[in-house]
């Protein structure tokens, strides 16, 4: 019993690291109908760009700060050269274009900052927390709390901020938005740098975890089936999609995983996605939408 | 929503005479392309862009014709790919033409399988389907021994070769007459099922699925077929990249990037288009190697090598965002533009 | 406008097929698919620098191999097995006037995809420390060339040390050793070998598997802590390397119990673990440092004189740098194996072949070369296409590999039989009749 209640609350835990990854998406499809496969590259050229400075002896908070003026730079011209050529395209035609975005910035990153492992030091020892038999990881408890506290505060933004409510009448109706004169543009850009901000987050300690290193990008793979799970278009939704994939995850691999040889972990989380898909097709939090002719 | 396409009117009869001359053309010089290119063109070029092509026009039957978003191309060449390596290894009796069409149906039934919850799930959410398609296939044919008659290297390789009815196909010109006519067949298949009621389901259901339903088309069947025919032909193209192109091949050969590759080629290339395949497969397949050339020519020895693939990673990059703004219906549209100047179409209304 | 840059890009390959020769000196033909974009960049730039320094030095310092100018060019493959054999289909036919005498796949999922094609084309491939175990039988496998440490003497060095660290082969009986590996072909190789070895030492062989990429790995360690093993061996790669040994760390197991194989005891490696890293112990056939007379030769004529490829001078020395000097050394040695035997001018594949085959590098000749210490003594026969099996442990203090031991040799005549068996069950699947090296001529 102890041992399904380490398991389950382990993958609890882990599953908020993908949630962090999760929310970044959720940003920007709420606010530009884009699903940003960049999404990945950007958490990597934040945490890149993190390291570099903090190698060449720029401290912690300063090297934040230049990362983060990166970030609105980056929203800004992506905002200008990508999405507002694409303006009223297919969704299918902008997921394609962020997929191109993810080469240039995974070249350019890469190739400004060079390729090597770089080790991220928070200074989180990852040691074991013991609650009676049942083992918790210190450094997951805490990312844990990190993206507990993103989540209040973007929802204190969305809420109680006009940005926030102008961001939240261009997600409902960006027709309407628009002729009301909200600046379409300018929120697409914020919303793509608080995007990028998320991403910073999580790319620190997904960076802290593994090394910061080109296989941070491809956690955008973990985050899909949470995206699926908790809907599209809900930070709540990212939050408890993140849970139950890490938890099924977790447990899969220590109950199932043995019958089948191990090692199930990469589709079985799209599996259960599907399983969700059929009993919510449009997620757990995500909006329904009538159809009409 | 969307405009239909209407030929404008019948065309000129001295068009029509240099139709047939391209026509012509082409074939004879299809025909003759191995002895005008070098074994290097031949092996590392054009079988490869033959077959990318195959596999570009099947995915674009399902997402093109069909409307039906798939990032999981990569996983149903696969089974197609593994299907015909145990056709070939536990019933030899089969000739390989015929093990590559049991293997084109398995792909389908696959693909079938996995189309189920496009009934009921659609646009984006419908990528998790694909996915799962291929994260599965990626995972079972690697760990079960079965699949790849437990080698050590997990790979497969048919150990016949290509021959079959007693021709040996395994030379150069051999794999390439082979693919070609595998790819002939098959476009004239696609041409024929698109003319058909079957093509006009599913561009009903791709422009407003509600609609079609309303009007009688039968939507879940529809949807199932797209699945299973662009998973028959993603079947045999799978198998021909493995066998034909490779020698040999593992669950590495068709991985996510392979299932990327194949979605740039037909939205670079042309949605809903038979020869958008080929352009998007001729894009994609020459765009690197011609970068690679003209990096090398110009930069090769001053420029630190690791910057420089990675500046040719962004360029690449650049150029489909500057494709998607520039020509978002691909190069096919850019050449019929050219000829037409007439009726556009809009995929995917938005 | 639009046209006329797809027409120039179009020209632009047709071009690259017809490079001009230039007639006046011929230098031999060395390709190298290089994967300096994506996942794994991070090992793969500085094993290129390493390859590259040392061809340049042999360039010149040297004068060349024999007189022989080396003429060695990267092509990119992001580590994607396709990609190689589209570049192998590129080069094989040489460059300039020169055959090609060997093509380095840097890889084993390339090495694997390409074993039938370069076995007809006759172009030995050479993958040191990689490649298909079986391969090592060149009765069989006359063109492939898994030189230096095959998988198998990988799993039978790693229990020669940990017999070496518990007091001897007696005390191995009962011990729990687990096997945390990649889920791929590379991670499994070494199974056959361990479960001979569990066999015959009368330990517990426990195998876990981890799927790629691998950068969640709980499930795998709770089971670690469950069934409480002795020793990990550690054969991962990349990122999963990285998460093994922090969550080693979290879910309490020592690390110095943890041996990493080849591919998993870099710096790459140990650094972004942090304090999880120190203690961990890897099999070195590559050991790091800079502590060898090449790296003084090589730091007075290249990286003095601004010729070096690296791009952060402090990387000199480490593990995927030495990897590339050694493979390029082991490059050089056999062709000046073969310039010996068929005269100062670029080889084709088949005498290619047989200098692998005729390589020895004694320990005069290490000396000689100044890979002392770096490379172990090589004797390439055509049944033997290993030649070396042995490695050294190195481990890690925090910040550098420190090396523990010498060179500790596999047991051979352990796994010689299951090569030969291997081997065998290929060649009747496949046709193949074995040659009989005795009765060559050449």
């Amino acid at each position: 019993m102890n041992m399904f209640l380490e398991t389950l609350i382990g993958g609890l835990l882990a599953g908020t690291m993908y949630s962090l990854v999760a929310i970044g998406f959720v940003l920007i499809y709420k606010a530009s109908g884009v699903f940003n496969y960049a999404q990945g590259s950007l958490l990597l050229f934040a945490a890149l760009t993190f390291v570099t400075l903090t190698d060449q002896g720029v401290p912690a908070l300063g090297a934040i700060a230049v990362t983060i003026g990166l970030l609105v730079l980056t929203a800004i011209t992506i905002e200008k050269l990508l999405l507002r050529p694409l303006t009223n395209r297919s969704p299918m035609t902008l997921f394609m274009a962020t997929l191109g975005l993810s080469y240039v910035v995974e070249g350019v990153a890469q190739g400004i900052m060079g390729s090597q492992v770089r080790a991220l030091n928070l200074g989180i020892d990852d040691l074991p927390i013991f609650l009676g038999d049942i083992m918790i990881s210190q450094f997951d408890l805490i990312a844990a709390g990190v993206a507990l506290a993103i989540v209040v505060v973007l929802s204190l933004l969305f809420n109680r901020t006009r940005i926030g409510i102008q961001l939240r009448g261009v997600a409902d109706d960006t027709r309407a938005a628009l002729s009301l004169g909200i600046d379409i543009n300018r929120i697409w850009q914020i919303v793509w740098a608080v995007a990028g901000l998320v991403g910073l987050v999580a790319g620190l300690l997904w960076g802290a975890r593994q090394g910061v290193q080109f296989s941070l990008s491809l956690v955008v793979l973990k985050a899909l089936p949470v995206l699926i799970i908790g809907g599209f278009t809900s930070i709540p939704g990212a939050i408890v999609g993140g849970l139950i994939v890490g938890a099924g995850e977790s447990l899969a691999e220590t109950y199932i995983g043995p019958y089948l040889g191990g090692g199930i972990t990469p589709w079985f989380a799209y599996a259960l996605a599907l399983v969700f898909l059929f009993i919510r097709p449009a997620g757990l939090f995500g909006e329904r939408q009538i159809e009409r002719v | 929503m969307s405009e239909i396409n209407l030929p404008a009117a019948a065309e000129p009869i001295d068009q029509v005479g240099l139709k047939v001359l391209t026509i012509v053309a082409t074939l004879a010089l299809l025909v003759t392309a191995p002895f005008l290119a070098s074994e290097y063109w031949i092996n590392a070029i054009i079988v490869p862009f033959l077959i990318l092509s195959l596999a570009g026009l099947g995915l674009n039957l399902l997402t093109g014709y069909g409307g039906q978003l798939s990032l999981g191309a990569g996983a149903f060449m696969m089974v197609g790919a593994y299907a015909t390596f145990s056709l070939q290894l536990r019933v030899p009796e089969l000739p390989l033409p015929l093990a590559l069409i049991v293997a084109g149906f398995i792909a389908g039934a696959v693909g079938l399988a996995f189309g189920i919850p496009s009934t009921r799930i659609k646009g984006f959410y419908l990528i998790v389907s694909t996915l799962a398609a291929q994260f599965f296939f990626e995972w079972l044919f690697l760990k079960f021994p079965w699949f790849y008659n437990g080698n050590s290297s997990a790979t497969i390789a048919l150990s016949r070769g290509l021959s079959f009815f007693g021709l040996d196909a395994n030379s150069p010109h051999g794999r390439y007459y082979l693919t070609l006519g595998i790819v002939a067949l098959l476009t004239l298949l696609s041409f024929n099922l698109i003319r058909g009621q079957t093509g006009r389901n599913w561009m009903a259901i791709r422009d407003m699925d509600t609609a079609a339903a309303v009007i009688g088309v039968p939507v879940f069947r529809a949807k199932l077929q797209a699945f299973a025919v662009s998973s028959f032909i993603l079947g045999i193209a799978g198998a021909l990249w493995a066998f034909a192109y490779l020698g040999s091949a593992s669950v590495q050969s068709f991985g996510l990037t392979r299932s990327y590759q194949i979605l740039f080629i037909i939205i670079i290339g042309g949605l809903g288009t038979i020869r958008g395949a080929y352009l998007g497969a001729g894009f994609v397949s020459l765009l690197p190697l011609a970068l690679d050339w003209l990096f090398q020519h110009l930069f090769s020895g001053h420029v630190d090598a690791g910057l420089l693939q990675n500046i040719q990673k962004a360029i690449f990059g650049l150029l489909i965002i500057w494709f998607l703004i520039k020509e978002p219906e691909g190069l096919a549209r850019l050449l019929s533009l050219r000829r037409t100047q007439g009726a556009r179409r809009r995929l995917f209304p938005s | 406008m639009k046209r006329l840059l797809v027409a120039a890009l179009l020209a632009g390959t047709l071009l690259s097929g017809l490079t001009p020769a230039s007639a006046d000196e011929v230098s031999q033909y060395i390709p190298l698919p290089t994967y300096r974009v994506g996942a794994y960049a991070s090992s793969g730039e500085l094993w290129w620098a390493g390859e590259r320094d040392y061809f340049r030095y042999i360039n010149e310092v040297e004068g060349g191999v024999e007189g022989v100018k080396l003429n060695y060019e990267e092509f990119e493959t992001e580590w994607s097995p396709d990609r190689t054999v589209e570049v192998y289909e590129r080069v094989k036919a040489g460059k300039d006037g020169s055959p090609l005498a060997f093509f380095f796949t840097h890889g084993t999922p390339a090495t694997y995809a390409l074993l039938e094609k370069a076995a007809a084309d006759k172009i030995p491939l050479i993958d040191p420390a990689g490649g298909k175990t079986e391969t090592v039988d060149g009765t069989v496998f006359p063109y492939a060339f898994p030189l230096l440490f095959s998988y198998y003497s990988q799993a039978s060095t790693g229990i020669n040390y940990i017999a070496e660290k518990v007091g001897g082969f007696d005390k191995l009986r009962g011990l729990k050793i687990a096997t945390v590996y990649h889920d791929s072909a590379y991670g499994r190789a070494s199974q056959p070998a361990v479960e001979v070895l569990a066999k015959k030492y009368g330990f517990e062989n426990i195998q876990i598997p981890v799927a790629d990429p691998g950068n969640e790995q709980s499930p795998q360690w709770r089971q670690i802590r469950e069934q409480k093993p002795d020793w990990v061996f550690l054969r991962t790669w990349g990122v999963s390397t990285v998460v093994a040994l922090k969550t080693a760390q979290r879910f309490g197991f020592p690390a110095d119990h943890i041996i990493g194989d080849v591919w998993a005891g870099s710096e790459s490696d140990a650094i972004p673990a942090g304090t999880a890293a120190i203690g961990y112990s890897a099999l070195a056939p590559y050991p790091g440092g800079t502590d060898f007379e090449i790296h003084k030769r090589l730091k007075a004529e290249i990286l003095d004189k601004g010729k070096s490829d690296l791009r952060d001078q402090k990387l000199f020395g480490a593990v995927n740098y030495n990897i590339g000097l050694v493979n390029a050394a082991l490059a050089v040695e056999a062709l000046r194996t073969g310039y010996k035997h068929f005269g100062a001018r670029p080889l084709n594949g088949e005498e290619g072949r047989w200098a692998f085959e005729h390589l020895t590098i004694d320990d005069k000749r290490l000396e000689e070369i100044g890979f002392k210490g770096l490379l172990q003594q090589i004797k390439i026969t055509p049944t033997d296409h290993e030649g070396g099996g042995a490695a050294r442990i190195q481990s890690w203090d925090g910040e550098k590999w420190v090396l523990q031991t010498d060179w500790i040799k596999a047991d051979h005549e352990l796994l010689n039989p299951l090569i030969q068996a291997g081997a065998a069950a290929y060649a009747k699947e496949n046709g193949i009749t074995p040659r009989t090296p005795e009765t060559e001529t050449n």
